[in-house]
Formats: C-alpha cells, structure tokens, sequence
C-alpha cells in the first residue's frame, strides 16, 4: 500500500462541538469594540469549529497518513523533481531570525536576510550563465510570467510593438502559452520533430517579424536536450525575437550546460524542484528569475543591492523607472529561498555536478530497465527523466496508462506523471532523480514490469485498480457537475460520515 | 554529495547496465560548443558548518525589536501545534494531489481551508489560494474584466501600496487602472473619497469592470463598503472588497455587504512573517463567478464504493487542459500555507480568533490613548481597528532613534506613500495580542524621550528596563 | 455507428439541423465521447450574432476543453437550458436532448461548406 493510514476523517465541521476548545487566548473587556460603529461590525460570529487541542491533533496526524510523500517512498513524477526535502532547510528556515522578520522592516535589521538573498541571486546567476536574477515571483509559472513581461518591456522600448506572437513547443508544460496570453500575446504551436527536439522549418517558419519570443525548455518535456539548441538560438535572436528558457528541468544539466551562456535571454527556476525546497501538498514554491544583459534594465523592483561598505539595501521604488515593476507584495517568498540557498551551500560546486549526474543515470537505468515491456518513442540516450508509453500495451489488452497508474498505487508507489507531455500517446512520464537507491529503481521497475504481466493475463484486475487505497476511482464527473465547494452541514449531512 | 544515496559500486553498476564507461557519455549530447565553464560556487559547507554559519546570519536580522509595525504583515500568537502538525513529512513533502487515491490528507486539509475561510468571507466560493494578498487583488481584477467583459478597473488609494503596483503590472495589456483619491481633511481623512467614486463610475464612454477597496484600509480605517458596493452595482460594476482575515471575525464580512469578490492576506492565520513569504492568497466569490477563478478548487464527491473523498475538481479551468485560454497560468497554490491557517483556525477556535482580533482592538486603542498623552496625534480622525498612523516631526529620524532604543515604530509612511502630503511624517502603527502594556509604556516612554530630548519624570526608559514604580528615568 | 444522414457537420464535430431559416447545433456523438463525460456547456446570450467558423462557446469536459466553432453564420434565437443541470446529455443525446443552441440563419447557402453525414464519417474513419 503506498499510504500508511486507512482511516478516513469526519470534516472539521462534523468534530467540533460548542463550548470545545478555545482557551488559548485571554478574553478581553466585553466592551473592547464598543468604540467601533455598530454597522462596520459582524453580526454573527463565523461558523468555525469548535475544537479541543488533542482532536485536533488526531485530526491532522490521521489525515496526514493518507497521503503518500518523499517521506513516505518513491515519487517517479516527471517533470516535478520530487528529491529529498533536507530537513536542514527545515531548520533553517524556522530560525527565529529569518522567520520572524517583518518584510517592512528598514534595510539596517534585515542584513542578514538581506545578505542571504543577494548571495542567493549570485549563486543562481553562476549556475545558470546569467548576469543578474531576481528572487521576487512567487512560483514559477510567475517567474514566467516575470520573464515575458520583460521581454514586452523590451520590444516596447525599442519601439516594436508589432511583436505580438510567442512560440511554444507542442510539447510545452500548459503554463506557457498560458503565460502568455496572460501577457497579452498569441501563442504558436510548433511541433516536435520525430527525435523529440523541435521540428527546425516549422520553427523558422513561424518565426518573424511578429516574434516576440521563443519558450523552450531544455532539456524537453521529453526529458530530452535540444541538440539544435545552437541553431535555435541564432535563428531567435536573427529575426529580433528573444529566448526564454523554461528552467523546470535544471536538474538535468547543473554545471554541464549554462543557459545563459549559450545565448538564452531569461529563464526562470524552479526552487521547489531542483533546490529541494518542498513541495507542501501543491506549494509554496518560488520561481526565481534569470537574466542577460538584454533585458537587465527591466528586472522587477526592488533589486537587492550590495554597498561598498560591505552592507546591503533594497532598491528604492523610483530607482529605476525601466523595470516592469512588482509582481507581489515584499521582497518574495523568502522563507523558500532560505531553504534553497541552504542546499546550494551544503552542495557546492562539485556537489551540485554530481545531482545531475547521478539524476541522469538513475533516468537512463531505470528506462533500460523497462525496455521491452513498455514502448520508449525515443530512442536516444535521455537526461533526468524520459517518456515510456503503454500503446502497445492497451492495443493488446485495453489496459491503459492511467489503469497501470492506478495498479503501482497498490505495488506502494506513486504513480508517475501520466498523459504529458500531450504529443505522446498513453505516455507516462518517469523522473527518478538523484536521491533514490538503485533498489528503489529496480523495484520500481520490478513493479512496472509485473503490471505489463497482469496485463496480459488479468486486464479486468488492473482496469479496476486500485485494491488497496482508501478510496478508489473517485466520480470526477459528478463533482465537476455538480461541485461541493464548501462545507455546509445540511448538505455534508446527506454523505455518510466516515466514523 | 550530502543527500545522495549512490556509492561508486551503485554507478558502476548502473553504468554496466547500460553499456557505458563514464556518465559522460550521456551528456555527449550536448554541442562541444555550449558546454558549461566550471561552476563558480563556494566549496560544500558540511552541515556542521552551514549551520552554524546560517545561525550567525540570521542573528544579524534585529527581530529582538519590540515591534509595532503591521502595514499587512502581522504577528499573532500561534500555538505550536500549528508547526509541529507541519512539519510531519507527510504533509510538507507531498505533491499536488493530481492522484486523489493516494493524497486524502492533502486535499481534504484544502476542501476544509476553503470552507473555513468561506465562513470567514461569508462567500461561496473560495479557490485553494493564490501567492498572497497582492496576486490574488491582482487575478481579482482580471476576473472583474473577463466577467464584464469591460477593461477599466478603479482601486482606491486605500488599498496597500504593493498590491496597486502589483495590479499595475497584471494589468498592463490593453487594460486600464485607475486610483480613487482618498479624503484629504476632515472626518473621512484618509478613506475613499465617494463623490470621486461616483464620478468614476459615471464616465460612460469608460466604463469599469470592478472596483477594489480594502477594509480595514492600509492606514487602518474602516471604509464605507456597503456602499462601495452600492455605487459600484448601479453602474453594473462588480465589487472587490480586499480583506484581513483575522478581523474578520469581529467587522463585517464581505459576504454581507454584497462583495462579488473578496481578496486578502491570510498571513495573520498563523503564519510567520519570512521577511515576505511564503504567504497565503485568499480569493473568494459568488457562485455565479466560479468558472471564472483561477486557481485549484477542491470538491467533495464519493468514490467508486460510495466513500466520501475529495477531488480536484473544475480542473478544465486551469492551465494544463485551458493552456493559452486558462484564466491564468497559475500551477502551485500555497497548499502547506493554506494548512497552517486551517490548523490556526482550529485550534484558536472562533471564540479564540475573536478574542485575538478584540484584543488587537484593545491595545491599539491603549496605545493611541498614551501618545495622545504626550502630544502625538492620530493623522485621520476615523475609526480603526488595532492600526493607526500618527504624525511626529522627522518620522524617518525618529525611527531610526527609536530602533537605536530597541523598538520597531511601524512604518514610515513617507517611505510607503511618497505622493501623498498628507503623510508626510506620519508613521503607521499596528498593535495585536502580542503587544503589552509594558511594551506599550515603554514605547512611548521612548518616543517622548527622542522627541523632547528628556525621559518624562516618573517612567523608565527603553527595551528591556525594568519597571520600577516611581522611579526616575535614567537616560540611554 | 454512423452520424444521422439528416443533419450536416464541420470538421470540428459540430452537426446542425436546418430547418427553412432556422438551425439547431450540437456535437457529434464522436465529439462527446472524445471529451469524456461532459461537465459543463458555456454557450452564448440569445440574441448574440455568430460568425461561420468562428468560436461562439466551449465544453468541458473532467479533463478536457472544447472550443465550439458556429456551422454558419446566423444569430442566437435559444439556448438549451437543460445542459446547465444536466450537461451529460450531450454524452447520452447528442443529437436529441442534448442539443446546443438554435439560430436564426443569415445564409442557407452556406451549408453547401458542410459535410454530409457519409462525408463526416469518413473524416472520423480517417481518424
């Protein structure tokens, strides 16, 4: 079973009871807000619960046990870099120095936030090639968006407004093109070629006056390396347009292949994959970006700057009337960064070279491994991750990449990305990464190997998958129809309460 | 490596598997031409090390200040269950709960955030969260726009200064934003200025889409909402009513005054301040816009027996199915944040927030009443919640020479707001249940100190001193 | 099974039934089961003017989404409110129950642009 708990909870709603609970704070004069006008007053108090400590606690312990984590045992998900989480970072973060710092704070009590950020900045600026980072977007679609924002700034300043168009690999992550149409562009799809790269007329095809820019990530969603990437690049920059790199896969290629170096204008990073800080459930994250010398003057505001002193200081808001302004409120999410900055320190140079090395051979080991019994489109040596496919699988039996998904949840594991990147059919994507031991990748593949067998033999077994979760093949339809956003007890009463 | 599990028998081994000699060869891929310079980092810092090393740094952040400074990031008291329920691996080192077999915790945690902080908003609808306060005014905004389909959207001058520049950079294409003045004198100082509202809105030939005020506002004043909202209806308008939290358990919601939107900063929910992040967006509406909010949505359904389980739901709305029609391009939500308000919520108890939120109320009032008493005035003459500003002579000077007596004055405004006069000299002060009388005295006792030059007979003077009754001050 | 001979299509997978100078549109039973079960149908105001070829709503499915692209030119005279509770009878109905919108058409001449039913199920045999 990939999850230790089986006991399913009653809302928070159905445990609390009146007069539980509470007690934690002093009550205050019974006339404290007499002073305030009776109509800008609540009426009612909110519905909460009303909890005792210890229930809460179950709550929340026995709740935890029903979901699967790195702490928990293997998490194959392309495309998300699910590395160990260094409890370090943890404490790190949770010293009463970095957390209780107000983001408002005058520069003179915050120098050594101050000074973690601007050593941050430079490290990442060193491992990607670029000139300058910024630490501000929150996550990295906002670094993204970040990045397309200061392309427009670009074009806009040098009078090139007719630039309306960005282009966008078939097999893109969603964010992109949604990035930018959120910037106010059009996308174009370019297709991929049959060795997974980018398909190189169609590309200079698209390109053109009206390019804006290219997003490309490399290596691939495919888990594969642009080896056009040179070509590429010279192409963008020929016709006016500039290069966005899409960092999601920088696990692959620490200190084997700098963006910025080769010619890529921005590229954003993803804290939360390959700097290990945690992933939370679905967030926090941040989204740190990168940039050349080209679009330098529009990073958003405010800069962190170092001073001759030694000390540092936050730009001042009309410092520098290019940028393209604020993406969020404060300096960013800077308890995040702690944690990154905390693991490029313990890692170093030579430790950071050897996560992508050790990330790309656990990739290609676990992919030879299942030769043979699921389809590999692509036949050329991957980087962190690489795509299988059950056509085959489901040709011959029916069974399904999300069946196989859902039967490696009873074999203990977390089923791997499946269905993307989109231009593979009943494609799985599997990225191992470098914190896993070879006995965890063998006995993945173990699984993965006996599943294609049930296959064969059982499909109505596999196709009904899982057996052993807490709950099973969930009506998707129904609450999409139909959908219970929030809890209100007339409606939660009519659902029968698991205890 | 430190974290890494492979010994050179494991790469051997993995490298024989393949038929290869070196790891090398599986980067042979990338052109001669672009390969990387080495990389110029410091060397590895053993843990040992780092760690002591990354003490030194954050014991040169001065968060020994006793600190009155809110301006939308506030300390609250949070009971310890909150983190040591966090720091459980199995909630902070999940992923987004794509396969809901395996992610029950994770995604029943989200389905029960989303139905407290409905009861908080009083609205139907609230999203799994977005970055903070500012991102979620920000896709606000845009929701207005998509939803009337009309591109001009009005944000009074009360909201905070970061989340109208944060509007301004979302709002950059084809889409126009436009300030409403606050009141400059009188008893409405420094809340929206309704007449120019109104005006506004009259504009036909620019009509707005929505309009965004902030209650309690950036300066701690209550504004007007019902009849923000009044105005904003009749012009066909939607309504954005940006928020905090843990007020909301005494002020009105926005719920009751006719809000379509709600935005905020769920940050007081016990979580701490990071010098910025990770926060908590809150973004809620009516259900006649939930097609329209961007971000995850978790729903309640049954499995394939009949079990209750919870369920990404309404996902078609989001970038990986939508991808260049998504209303957003939003990926993460603040999940791990979004359960630390949930456990805060839960464990303080409606009474307990209460409680927090008329305790705040409480001291603010004490200490507005204290510097009264040595000539330091309120700017605004409005009612306010625990947040204030005041006018001292060279507030960027008095500061810093309070911070030299070991205590954070709130904000300086002028910093904050440079454009408005009205501010100049002002500073904003912000009170909770963790300020003290003691703290509150001693405070003052400083400021009347580095305003006159002299401690007032009768009290001690900065941080840490003890309080003697009838003693003299003695000088810093 | 074979699309309804008395109805013509787009390449998209919409059908309309003409009827003098009025029109009623949906999806084909190929369509639906493409999207999956069918969650929501976000279709336009009466009185709204479509263009032929152009998008004019969208369907979605659990996890797919659909733009919805006007067989002909023409203006928006109803909509089926019956998909705002019950969108699955797109799934189960397409060509019945589960209809879309009705036009009043601009121009019966355009459906000389359309597929007939033999024609539509050799573009679905094509695959």
């Amino acid at each position: 079973m990939s999850v230790t708990g089986e006991k399913l909870q009653p809302t928070l709603f159905e445990r609390g009871r009146p007069g539980r609970g509470g007690g934690k704070i002093p009550h205050p004069p019974k006339d404290a807000l007499d002073r305030l006008p009776a109509d800008a007053r609540r009426e009612t108090p909110p519905a909460l619960p009303e909890m005792n400590e210890p229930d809460v606690v179950r709550h929340y312990v026995n709740l935890s046990q029903l979901n699967h984590a790195v702490d928990t045992g293997f998490y194959p998900l392309g495309s998300c870099t699910m590395k160990f989480n260094p409890k370090l970072n943890e404490w790190a973060a949770r010293l009463p120095g970095f957390a209780e710092l107000h983001p408002m704070a005058p520069d003179e009590v915050a120098q050594g936030t101050l000074q973690l950020l601007w050593e941050l900045e430079a490290a990442l600026a060193e491992i990607s090639g670029m000139r300058a980072v910024s630490l501000q977007p929150a996550a990295g679609a906002q670094g993204e968006f970040t990045g397309i924002l200061m392309i427009r700034a670009y074009h806009q300043a040098r009078g090139e407004s007719e630039r309306t168009e960005v282009l966008v690999p078939d097999s893109s992550h969603g964010t992109n093109p949604a990035t930018a149409s959120m910037a106010g562009f059009t996308t174009i799809t370019i297709p991929s070629a049959d060795d997974g790269g980018v398909d190189v007329d169609a590309f200079e095809a698209a390109l053109g006056p009206r390019t804006a820019a290219v997003m490309i990530t490399n290596p691939s969603t495919l888990g594969l390396f642009e080896r056009r990437i040179g070509d590429l690049l010279g192409r963008v920059h020929e016709a006016g347009a500039l290069a966005y790199m899409d960092g999601a896969n920088l696990n692959a290629i620490l200190g084997r292949f700098k963006p910025g170096q080769a010619g890529f204008d921005v590229m954003h990073f993803n804290v939360h994959k390959t700097f290990s800080t945690p992933h939370g459930g679905g967030g926090p994250g941040a989204g740190p970006v990168g940039v050349g010398e080209r679009l330098l003057p529009y990073l958003p505001t405010p800069r962190v700057l170092r001073l001759d002193d030694g000390t540092f200081r936050l730009e001042r808001p009309d410092e520098r009337t290019t940028s393209i302004g604020r993406l969020r409120s404060f300096a960013g999410n800077t308890g995040v960064l702690v944690r990154a900055y905390a693991y490029i320190r313990a890692h170093g140079a030579a430790g950071l070279c050897e996560v992508s090395e050790d990330a790309v051979l656990a990739a290609n080991y676990l992919k030879s491994r299942l030769a043979g019994t699921f389809d590999l489109p692509y036949d050329r040596p991957c980087k962190h991750e690489f795509v299988a496919s059950a056509a085959s699988l489901k040709a011959r039996t029916g069974v399904r990449t999300l069946d196989v998904a859902k039967r490696l949840i009873d074999y203990g594991f977390h089923p791997p990305t499946i269905y993307f990147p989109l231009i593979v059919d009943e494609g799985m994507l599997i990225e191992p990464t470098e914190t896993e031991s070879v006995e965890t990748l063998d006995a993945f593949a173990d699984a993965l190997v006996e599943i294609a067998a049930e296959a064969e033999r059982d499909p109505d077994m596999v196709k009904t998958a899982p057996h052993t979760a807490p709950v099973k093949r969930l009506d998707e339809a129904t609450a999409a129809r139909q959908p219970n956003l929030r809890w209100r007890p007339m409606a939660g009463a009519e659902m029968p309460c698991p205890d | 490596m430190p974290y890494g599990p492979h010994t050179p028998a494991d790469r051997e081994r993995m490298l024989t598997a393949l038929g290869l000699e070196s790891v090398d060869d599986l980067f042979a891929d990338i052109p001669a031409d672009l390969r990387a310079t080495a990389l110029d980092l410091p060397p590895p810092e053993p843990e040992l090390e780092l760690s002591a090393r990354l003490r030194d740094m954050a014991g040169r952040n001065r968060t020994d200040l006793v600190s009155f400074l809110g301006a939308g990031v506030y300390r609250h008291w949070t009971p310890p269950a909150v983190d040591q329920l966090l720091l459980r691996g199995e909630w902070y080192t999940a992923y987004t709960p794509y396969q809901p077999e395996v992610s029950q915790g994770t995604l029943q945690s989200i389905y029960e955030y989303e139905s407290l902080v409905g009861e908080l908003v009083d609205m139907d609808v609230v999203s799994a969260s977005h970055y903070d306060g500012a991102t979620a005014t920000a896709e606000a905004a845009l929701m207005t726009c998509r939803a009337t389909r009309r591109d001009r959207v009005l944000v009074s001058r009360g909201v905070h200064p970061h989340y109208r520049q944060t509007l301004r950079t979302y709002m950059g294409r084809g889409l126009e934003l436009d300030e409403i003045p606050l009141v400059a004198e009188g008893d409405a100082a420094g809340t929206i200025d309704l007449a120019a509202l109104e005006r506004m809105l009259a504009e036909t030939d620019r009509p707005v889409a929505g309009v965004i005020a902030a209650n309690p506002d950036f300066l701690g004043l209550l504004e007007p909402m019902p009849r923000i909202a009044e105005l904003t209806h009749a012009a066909g308008a939607l309504f954005v009513a940006v928020v905090e939290p843990v007020s909301l358990a005494v002020l009105a919601p926005p719920g009751s005054y006719g809000a379509d939107i709600a935005a905020g900063e769920g940050q007081p929910l016990g979580i701490a301040p990071q010098y910025g992040g990770p926060y908590l967006g809150i973004l809620a509406s009516t259900d006649a816009l939930v097609r329209q909010i961007p971000g995850r949505l978790v729903g309640l359904t049954t499995d394939l027996d009949g079990k209750r389980a919870f369920v990404m739901t309404l996902r078609a709305r989001e970038q990986d199915i939508r991808r260049d029609k998504a209303a957003s391009n939003i990926c993460t939500n603040q999940a791990l944040l979004a359960l630390a308000a949930s456990i805060y919520l839960a464990t303080i108890g409606p009474h307990g927030l209460r409680d927090v939120a008329a305790t705040g109320a409480v001291r603010a009032a004490e200490l507005e009443g204290a510097l009264a008493d040595i000539g330091v005035e309120r700017v605004h003459p409005g009612p306010f919640l625990n947040e204030f500003a005041v006018r001292v002579p060279d507030a960027r000077t008095i500061h810093r020479r309070l911070i030299e007596r070991g205590f954070l004055a709130g904000l300086v405004l002028a910093d904050a707001e440079p454009d408005d006069p009205t501010l100049a000299d002002g500073l904003l002060l912000a009170a909770t249940e963790l300020t003290t009388p003691g703290d509150i005295a001693r405070f003052v006792a400083a400021m009347h100190e580095v305003l006159s030059g002299r401690p007032p007979v009768g009290v001690e003077t900065g941080a840490g001193a003890e309080e003697a009754a009838g003693a003299v001050g003695v000088s810093r | 099974m074979s699309a309804p001979t008395d109805l013509r299509y787009t390449r998209d997978h919409e059908w309309v039934r003409v009827d003098g100078d009025q029109a009623t549109i949906g999806i084909t039973q190929y369509a639906a089961d493409q999207l999956g079960d069918i969650v929501f149908v976000e279709l336009p105001d009466n009185g709204r003017d479509l263009e032929q070829s152009k998008p004019f709503g969208v369907v979605e499915s659990v996890k797919a989404v659909s733009d919805l692209y006007a067989p002909l030119t023409g203006s928006v005279t109803e909509t089926n409110g019956a998909l705002t509770a019950s969108p699955e009878l797109v799934n189960s109905d397409p060509y019945g129950d589960g209809w879309m919108i009705k036009i009043s058409v601009k121009d019966s001449a355009e459906t000389d642009d359309l597929l007939d039913g033999a024609a539509y199920d050799d573009l679905v045999a094509a695959g």
